[in-house]
This record gives structure tokens, sequence and C-alpha cells, in this order.
């Protein structure tokens, strides 16, 4: 069965005044449905892997399928219609829009392509707040909330567009121990209920355990690729 | 929409910033309108009290016997002109008053009053006395009337070079603030004029005024044109008053220049700080391509927020601006109460300039556009 990301060959060289190779031959297969944690040690290509994985950096070779979708050729413009409809981030810093309440921003995904929020969306943004237990700070700006409620409606927003995937960098990188737990069990519970894939990239191997496969990098390389019983 | 929505966002959350170019663009635009408001009003004035109450375009006689034959033809031509607002046939001549065995110079000339009073406005330079109501009257100006020692119904005895004299009943006495005209013009019927120098049914000039002074020249050509006659001569102010309008070319110029850099100015504002913008809002927008924002919707958050701060500003600088010059017009006033300057509000010139002000400002945000366009959101992530 073909993967819902399928990496074949992935090779990433940075150029500057030293060439520098950050991955080698990566293969790789991601079923839909499934949890996946990347870890390893700063540098060991894991962040780039997941750029290449979210169209936002490009392999120097090798072929990146996204659901079924060769996205090597792709223009900008297509490229960009696929992360809104496929794709949800969740990175390290929120980067909510600070101008804009909570709901606003996790609504902003769906209004890049239309001109108002349906009534099935504005349902699955009240489902979404209930399931992250965020519902109280819906209609705060993003600057009134804690880090972990940032964090949260940043996940909410990534989930908004029922994207078929959902990459995350350091999702918990500043949060605390309680607020990490919150947001791994939240993860899980989309991953059950929509059947999203999630791919984690991590350092905290906390985090990683609560994944079906961990897949470890060292020096741009897969070293091992191991199933958990999550 | 959504770039809109943001742009707004944008701009009403950083509120300080905001008022900032925003005052600082209305304060440039109002300058801007105000400088050109008033140069304009100014030249406007200028020319109104040297040529207003004067026929903008005068056609004479080309041939030796100075009068013009079937000026009917003419007047009926000039009648269906475009631009033609009031028209008089004229018949003038020179003629002498005695004082004290001296002889002053004087121009008689002979108008249907009615004609006259639009292009001399004489019915208000009329200070004491009233209009010729009949054919042996006469108007006489002030300074002519002071050398004279006259009075309301007093006769006045014209010698004429040809020989022989006319005597005429003073109905009133009009002042059209010009010494030279009110010295030694002599106002009376067409009919009386064409009666004392022998005229016939001949007239010495058809005179008109315009809608638009500065077309005299336009116009008088376009009356050579359809006339065609060589037994005439059309002139208009604007070739009698070269210097005049060489003056008036120069404050234009010098007008548009100042309007040029104030305008410039206002790009120039209006770019950096929404360059600047493009740099604080960078993560955002990083974050807005990565869920799949495209390059050309994010870079309009910032042409729009260049509209809609020249929307605003330039708004804000009109009105500014139009009170300045009622409050220059209105503190510039002479001690006998008349304006420095008469008020001309030059609603196309206001539109004008609010519509450059509002593209140029658009077109400062193309600058901070391009710059988003350029922006990768793997940096903005990478940094944090």
């Amino acid at each position: 069965m073909r993967g819902i990301i399928e990496l074949t060959q992935v090779n990433k060289v940075y150029h500057g005044a030293v060439d520098s190779q950050v991955l080698f031959d990566i293969n790789l297969s991601f079923e839909a449905g499934t949890c996946n944690a990347i870890i390893g040690v700063s540098g060991s290509g894991k962040t780039t892997l997941l750029n290449i994985m979210g169209t936002l950096d490009f392999p120097n070779r090798g072929d990146v399928l996204i659901d079924g979708k060769l996205v090597n050729n792709m223009t900008k413009n297509q490229l960009a219609c696929l992360r809104n409809e496929t794709i949800g981030f969740v990175f390290q810093f929120h980067h909510l829009l600070p101008e804009f309440t909570a709901l606003e921003n996790v609504l902003m995904p769906h209004l890049i392509n239309r001109w108002r929020p349906s009534q099935e969306v504005l349902k699955r943004a009240d489902e979404l707040f209930d399931m992250l237990e965020i519902t109280e700070v819906k209609h705060s700006l993003a600057t009134k909330m804690s880090g972990g409620q940032q964090q949260r409606t940043a996940i909410a927003r990534a989930l908004i567009n029922n994207p078929k995937i959902i990459l995350t960098d350091e999702p918990t990188g500043n949060l605390d121990s309680e607020t990490t737990d919150k947001i791994c069990q939240g993860f899980r519970e989309i991953n059950r209920r929509y059947g999203t894939t999630f791919i984690v990239v991590t350092h905290n191997h906390l985090v990683a355990e609560h994944t079906d496969r961990i897949i470890e990098m060292r020096d741009g390389r897969i070293i091992s690729d191991t199933k958990s019983d999550v | 929409m959504l770039a809109f929505k943001i742009g707004v966002r944008f701009l009403t959350h950083g509120r300080t910033q905001s008022i900032l170019i925003l005052v600082g663009i209305a304060i440039a635009i109002s300058i801007q309108i105000f400088v050109g408001l008033l140069i304009d009003s100014l030249q406007r004035t200028i020319v109104d009290r040297t040529i207003g109450n004067s026929p903008h375009i005068t056609i004479s006689s080309s041939t030796d016997v100075s009068t013009i034959r079937r000026w009917q033809q003419i007047a009926y031509e000039v009648e269906h002109t475009r631009q033609v607002k009031a028209f008089s046939p004229s018949a003038t001549g020179n003629a002498f008053v005695e004082k004290e065995n001296r002889d002053l110079p004087v121009l008689v000339r002979g108008f249907p009053f009615s004609s006259v009073d639009r292009i001399y406005n004489i019915r208000n330079a009329i200070y004491d006395g009233k209009e010729y109501s009949s054919r042996q009257e006469v108007l006489v100006g002030r300074e002519l009337r002071e050398e004279l020692e006259l009075d309301v119904g007093d006769k006045i005895v014209l010698s004429l070079p040809r020989g022989g004299k006319v005597t005429l009943t003073i109905s009133g006495f009009y002042d059209l603030g010009v010494s030279s005209i009110n010295k030694a013009w002599i106002f009376t019927y067409l009919d009386t004029a064409q009666d004392i120098f022998e005229f016939g049914d001949r007239v010495t000039s058809i005179e008109m005024t315009i809608e638009d002074i500065f077309q005299a020249d336009t116009v008088a050509s376009q009356l050579e044109q359809n006339l065609n006659n060589d037994e005439v001569v059309i002139e208009n102010w604007k070739d009698q008053n070269q210097e005049l309008l060489s003056g008036l070319e120069g404050q234009r110029i010098s007008s548009a220049i100042i309007q040029i850099v104030i305008i410039a100015s206002v790009v120039i504002a209006i770019a950096s700080v929404l360059a600047i913008s493009v740099l604080q809002k960078s993560p955002e927008i990083g974050i807005l391509k990565a869920m799949g924002i495209n390059d050309f919707n994010a870079s309009l958050i910032f042409l729009y927020e260049g509209f809609l701060l020249g929307l605003v500003g330039s708004l804000a600088g009109l009105v500014l601006g139009v009170s300045l010059l009622y409050a220059f017009v209105f503190f510039t006033t002479s001690p006998d109460g008349t304006t420095l300057i008469d008020l001309y509000l030059d609603y196309g010139f206001i539109v004008r300039s609010w519509l450059i002000a509002l593209t140029a400002s658009t077109v400062a945000g193309v600058i901070p556009a391009r710059k988003s366009l350029k922006l990768n959101p793997i940096d903005v992530i990478r940094e944090g």
C-alpha cells in the first residue's frame, strides 16, 4: 500500500561558503492515520526532513510524494494550495497573529481561499476548542493567552481544514510537562477521531513514546525505525 | 478578503504607528492641497483684478476705415461660439472736453447698456446717478468728474476731431477701479456714438468675455478660423499680457514642483513605514504562507495597508488643506474688509490631488509588497 507521504532517495545539501549535506538518501513512507515521531540530536536533519515533507523546503535530489502527488515540479501556488488543503503545521513557536482572537486565528487557514466560514467549519472550530480545552479563550487575543493555550490554539488552527497530515516540530519545546502531556493526549485524540496522520519531530522521548512509530536520525541518516505498542 | 482583513487589523492593532503615519500623510497632503489651491486662487485673483472687468477677446477692423462692415454676421458667429459668455458691439471714437482753455482727450464708447454691463460690470460700478436711458445721456468716470467738477444732470460738451460739438447730459458716474479708464472713457448708447462719429450702421469693435479666460487664445483662433474675414483682426488678453502670463506660469511651475516633492515624500514615508511593518510582521506572514496563503495574497496585505493609509490620510489632508485655505483667506483681509485674494475652489484639482495621493500611497505599498513576496516561510520558522 502506498503511504500518504513517500520519500525516495531524498538528499539535501545547503550551499554556502562550505557546502553541507544534511540528508543522505532518505527513503521513508508514512501510512495514513498513523502517529509517528522523528527523534534525533540537534543537527541530525530531522527538521529539514519535516520541512521537505511540508513542502516548505526542497530536496536537491530525490522524490517527494504527498497524498499520491509528486511535489517536486509543482509551482509555488500549487504547493500553497496543497499545504492549505492537505497539511497542517504546528511549530515550536506558535506564530499566532497577535492582532486576531483565538477563533479568528483558528479559522485563518479556512479563510485563505474563502470569503466567510461555513456553519460546518464554525462547528468544527467549537469541537476543536472543546477537545483542546481552550473554549474559555476562544474570543481572547493571542497575546492574552498562556503559552499552553497559545500552542493548543495553533494546533486547532492546524486542524481546522481537516488536513490529512499534521507536521509538528518541537510542539512542546517551550511547555511544562503537564501541558506537554495534555498536548500529546490531544494529538492522539485527534489521530483517533479524525484519522489524521501525525509526524512529530521532537527531542523529547516522552513525546515520542505517545506515537506508533519512532524514527531516529543521526547525521542526516535514519539509524533506527521502530514501531511502538501505544 | 482575508488579505484586506489582515491589512486592516495590522493597521488598527499598531495604532500609534498608524496614527503617526496618518498624521504625516494628512499634513503633507493638506500642504499640497493648500499650496495648489492658494496659488490657483492667487493667479485667478491677479487675472481677475487685472482683466476681469474688460473684454477677453476683441474683434476690430484691420482696414483703414477702422469700422467693421456687416458686423451683425460677425456678432452672430460670436454668439454661437462655444465658451463665449457675453459680447457687445461697440462704436468708439475720440473727442475732447474743454476745460479752462484746455482740451481734455476722451474716448466716447457706445454700447447697448445691457451687453456692456455683462462685460464691464458697469451697473455695479455706478456710484452716483444711474445708467444712461436716453440717446442724449452719458456715464462719466470718477477721475474725469473730479477734473471737471461735474454733477448728475450736468451737460458735457464734446468737441469732435472733424469739427463741430455735441452736448450730452450726464446720467451718472462710474468707477471701474482703473484711473486711466475713469479719466478718459465716456459711456453712451451705441446709436449715439454711431451718430456722433458718423459711422452709420457700422461699429468699431466687437468685444466679448469667455467662460475660461485662459482659453482666450484658443477661442480667438477658433473664431478667426470660423470668420475667415481679412477685414477684421482678433486680439485676446493673453497676447496683450505676455509678462503677466509668464509670471503666472512661473508661479504655476513652482507650485507644481512643491506638490511633486510633497507627494514624493508621502510615498517615501508610507513605503518606509510599511517596509518596517513587513519586517515586524514577517513571522505572521511566514506562517500564513506555510498555511497556504499564496505570495500574491500575502503581498496584497501591504498594498491594502498602503491604500487604506492613503485613503484616510489623504481625505483628512484634503479637509485640513481646504480649511487652511479658508483660514488664510479669512485672516488676510485688508483694513477695508476686502480679502487679499479671492477664494476659488477648483474641485477638479481637489479630486485630482486626492486621486494622485491615493494612487501614490497604494504604489508606496508595492515596495513592501515586493519584499513580502520574497519572504520564505522556512526562514521565519527557522528563526522562530
